[in-house]
């Protein structure tokens, strides 16, 4: 256990993380290690966020050590796509019992690593450790080294149970996890000035496919995204790519950070959420290139592309506008930090009349200071009774936000999207924009809204008289 | 019947089974302004969480005492003590039931010891009933902790007897976890025809059954009462529905002397039939005319609908009461149960119509199922059912790629007719349409053409 807690205390250091370097000196030592309130806590643990992390990479094995909760609980769940392989899709476990508490679940693990390699020739296997085995001292590194030198495969192990934190937590020793045993084990069979990652990206909705066209176009190759839509060999040779996009989230920042360390990856923290970031980041892909050699002729390529892609989207986000005017969003996610998503709202004639400001940087509410004119609220922790209380009383017409929050929505009688990442509908890049515009024009103008609002029959006063003097 | 066999493979692929804890969880959500309680790290509740949400479309009151890696070690007596003090504060609940994980089994909290504890030293929050139950990550499946939770509430909740005089009308009935909100308002409304009085422990009709509530809760929705579960000792019969709740029928009956009266399932022709004599009997009502048209109706059904269940094969994955409800209704049907594959130990599996009843996964399923005519478990059967071609029919927990899982009704006479239209309508749909090629006979290699010209 002592190396997992060297590992956590270096993953809440990370120093590139603006987040983390905007709060005080004292705030900032204690990095994400946000502490849990048990009985109002929300949000999974950090196995949880590893095997999101790592579940888009399409195929190989994501066994589970652990008992059924982990695994039988939550598999199939998460729609990040594949244009490939869908063994990720697969679910496998050891499926602890008993048995294995009382005499320890190494050799059940190693077993079970055979077993799945075995019969499904998986590029590699990823042993994620969990609560159980970690309480009763089951070895994991040790078992995969075994399992990797005796079957030929690469076995690495995750080693995230589930009570060392956060799914933010989990993300980022997935992220070791790649750097430890993935990254740089293969080398790539050739190179181009055009190649790069895109870190942190998950593919969810395949929402990668709704900018990949556009790189290609410019004759950029995604060297490897990690993790969406990823082969195994694409991220164990993700260390000779030129430049690499972090993905506003920053879940794998120390990713980001360190493959620049050790490879000399220069990076830079973008977004495709937007027109305006989507551009940016476009932009800045380019300039980082160029930076590494690509010939200079490749910003004028991505400004065209962008001037095209840019015109196209706002003539799309056009005749949203008088449907849209002045109706007002409430805007509730984790953080907003995709301020342009904002600006493509505001463009379709939309008003944003409040925003969660709980995770957000003090810097992150002058903005949204800015951007929000003076009618408009932020929020630092709205309980859900009084968000109920709010769309009930109507003091907005459509309200975005995560999973978490959609039922006191719904319940309140109130138009809802879903812009979390369980969302079914992909929002990244020119085409992402112009369908979410599209989806909230949809929600806000179903007929469903006028019809459920209505009272029933007989909340109606005057149907009341009127039986009454049937009856009479 | 069947030989029940356990699946020996070391690595569980695609699993069927889900674990103790959130079946317990389940089990709480039918008792009004209750909060669930998971006694692990926050994934615990997390994921089970997730799944209800997607499975009923609905908000799900569940929370979690976020163990930490310190509070695994050290014990986790603070963890629990704060969670119900900010759950009491937060949401104000009338009922928090609090379920043990692997890691709090593994550590040895013992729970029931805190909650005497937390009782002794916080007297203001005598109004909150608090149950415990221990429910390992690591043994059993869904069905136990649904079990293992409704026989607790009966425990710690219900009265014991007083010399008040029994009710006639009333009834308790302890339904098993295969019963969606829409199957306890089916039974509500048949036991309300007999002028008999339910009591449903749980009632997931009145939480999970998806209404617009006039106001805001952050506990759950509806569900039976407190007080009414503390006078389910003045019923003058309890209705148990599934083996599953065997152990708490007789539980009730030892603190009550309240008979129990269990059925292993309510699909079928022939089960409703002892259903309605059953409450017939109690009641002293005569069947009503209703359920009488209801029958014929189911009858009916059945004579139309033979014709494309007859010979069918079928594989059906299921936790144990809901597996025995469908296969054997499916038998009754004329199907053959090609492939029957559970979760959990039961003696409900050892009557399923079928040669081999397999504790497994879905791996085990999908390889078993190959040339059935439909594929019958939850949702996450669907890349099996995909992979292999195979019509797919989704039941249980969780169903979270269909609209209407809450109300998926497969009791009554009027559940199985319709159970018979939905079914029958898939086999209907996925017949083999002849072509030119149907009939063509098997190919014939030459050295069998010569062995078949030479008198043997």
């Amino acid at each position: 256990m002592s190396d997992l807690r060297a590992q956590l205390q270096q993953v809440f250091n990370e120093p590139d993380c603006a987040t983390n370097q905007a709060k005080p000196a004292r705030e900032r030592k204690k990095g994400c290690s946000q502490l849990l309130a048990p009985g109002a806590a929300a949000g999974g643990c950090a196995f949880d966020g590893a095997k999101i992390a790592l579940q888009p990479i399409t195929d190989v094995v994501h066994l589970v050590h652990g008992p059924i909760a982990c695994e039988g609980n939550s598999w199939d769940g998460r729609g990040s796509k594949s244009s490939t392989s869908q063994l990720y899709r697969t679910s496998f476990t050891t499926d602890m019992t008993h048995q294995d508490i009382v005499f320890g679940g190494e050799k059940h693990l190693y077993k079970a690593i055979k077993e799945a390699v075995e019969k499904y020739n998986p590029a590699a296997v990823f042993v994620y450790q969990t609560c159980v085995p970690a309480m009763i001292g089951d070895d994991v590194e040790a078992v995969c080294k075994a399992a990797d030198s005796k079957l030929g495969k690469p076995v690495i192990p995750v080693n995230v149970p589930g009570f060392v934190g956060s799914k933010n937590l989990g993300n980022k020793l997935a992220g070791e996890a790649l750097l430890d045993y993935v990254i740089g084990t293969e080398e790539p069979e050739e190179t181009t000035p055009y190649d790069i990652n895109i870190i942190g990206e998950y593919n969810l909705s395949g929402e990668l496919w709704q900018v990949k066209p556009l790189l290609d176009e410019l004759g950029i190759r995604i060297l490897a995204c990690i993790s969406g839509d990823a082969k195994y060999h694409e991220v164990a040779r993700s260390h000779r790519a030129r430049a690499a996009m972090m993905v506003c989230s920053k879940a794998m920042i120390n990713v980001a950070r360190k493959m620049e360390e050790r490879f000399g990856i220069p990076f830079f923290e973008g977004s495709f959420y937007g027109i305006g970031d989507m551009s940016d980041s476009l932009r800045r892909i380019a300039q980082l290139l160029v930076d590494r050699g690509a010939p200079t002729e490749l910003l004028d390529r991505t400004e065209l592309v962008i001037e095209r892609e840019e015109a196209r989207a706002w003539q799309r986000i056009a005749p949203f506008k008088p449907r849209l005017l002045g109706k007002r969003v409430l805007l509730f996610t984790g953080g907003v930090k995709s301020w342009s998503v904002v600006a493509a709202l505001q463009e379709a004639g939309l008003v944003l009349t409040g925003t969660s400001v709980k995770k957000s940087t003090p810097g992150d509410k002058e903005r949204i200071k800015e951007l929000m004119k003076d009618d408009a609220h932020m929020f630092d922790d709205l309980k859900p009774r009084e968000m109920y209380k709010m769309l009930k009383e109507a003091k907005a017409d459509i309200m975005l936000s995560g999973g978490r929050t959609q039922f006191v929505a719904l319940k309140a009688k109130m138009p809802w999207l879903d812009i979390n990442q369980e969302r079914h509908h992909a929002y990244a890049g020119y085409e992402g924009m112009v369908a979410l515009v599209s989806e909230i024009d949809k929600a806000l103008s179903n007929p469903i809204w006028e019809q459920i609002r209505r009272p029933a029959p007989w909340e109606n006063a005057a149907m009341d008289d009127e039986l009454a003097i049937h009856i009479a | 019947m069947a030989k029940v066999t356990v699946s020996q493979k070391q690595c569980t692929v695609n699993p069927l089974k889900m674990s103790q804890p959130i079946g317990a969880a389940l089990a709480f959500m039918g008792v009004e302004g209750a909060m669930p309680l998971l006694h692990g790290s926050q994934g615990c509740t997390s994921f089970g969480l997730v799944l209800f949400v997607r499975h009923f479309r609905e908000a799900i009151p569940m929370q979690t005492t976020a163990m930490s890696e310190v509070a695994t070690v050290l014990g986790g007596f603070d963890n629990v003590e704060q969670a119900i003090l900010n759950i009491a504060s937060r949401a104000k609940p009338g009922f928090i039931g609090i379920c043990t994980t692997g890691v709090a089994e593994i550590k040895g909290d013992d729970l029931n010891g805190f909650l005497k504890l937390i009782r002794a030293n916080y007297p203001e929050l005598g109004h909150i009933a608090l149950v415990d139950v221990s429910t390992p990550d690591f043994e059993g499946a869904f069905q136990d902790g649904w079990a293992a939770a409704v026989t607790r509430m009966v425990e710690e909740l219900v009265d014991a007897p007083t010399l008040e005089m029994r009710l006639s009308r009333r009834v308790n009935i302890l339904p098993g976890c295969h019963l969606t909100p829409g199957d306890i308002d089916e039974l509500r409304d048949i036991f309300e025809a007999f002028s008999l009085d339910p009591f449903f422990l749980p009632d997931l009709s009145g939480s999970l059954d998806g209404h617009v509530p006039a106001e805001f809760t952050p506990t759950t929705l509806g569900g039976i009462s407190l007080e009414q579960i503390r006078k389910m000792g003045s019923a003058c019969w309890t209705v148990a529905i599934g083996e599953q709740m065997r152990g708490a029928a007789i539980t009730l009956e030892h603190r009550t002397g309240v008979p129990y009266k269990l059925f292993d399932r309510l699909t079928g022709l022939g089960a409703n039939d002892e259903l309605m004599s059953f409450l017939s009997r109690i009641s002293g009502v005569p069947v009503p005319r209703k359920y009488r048209r209801l029958r014929s109706q189911l009858v009916d059904a059945m004579l139309d609908g033979h014709f494309y269940f007859g010979g069918k094969k079928v594989a059906v994955a299921a936790e144990p009461d809901l597996l025995a409800a469908i296969a054997h209704w499916l038998h009754e049907m004329g199907c053959e149960i090609q492939a029957a594959v559970s979760t959990t130990g039961s003696p409900a599996l050892e009557h399923i119509p079928a040669k081999e009843v397999v504790i497994g996964d879905l791996e085990d399923f999908e390889s078993r199922a190959r040339g059935a005519d439909l594929m019958i478990t939850h949702s996450h059967g669907r890349q099996a059912a995909e992979r292999l071609g195979i019509p797919f029919f989704r039941i249980g927990i969780p169903v979270f790629d269909r609209l209407g899982a809450g109300h998926q009704v497969t009791v009554g006479y009027r559940g199985t007719r319709d159970l018979i239209f939905t079914v029958g309508n898939l086999l209907m749909a996925n017949g083999h349409e002849p072509t030119p090629e149907t009939w063509l006979p098997p190919p014939q290699d030459a050295s069998r053409l010569v062995s078949l010209h030479i008198p043997s």
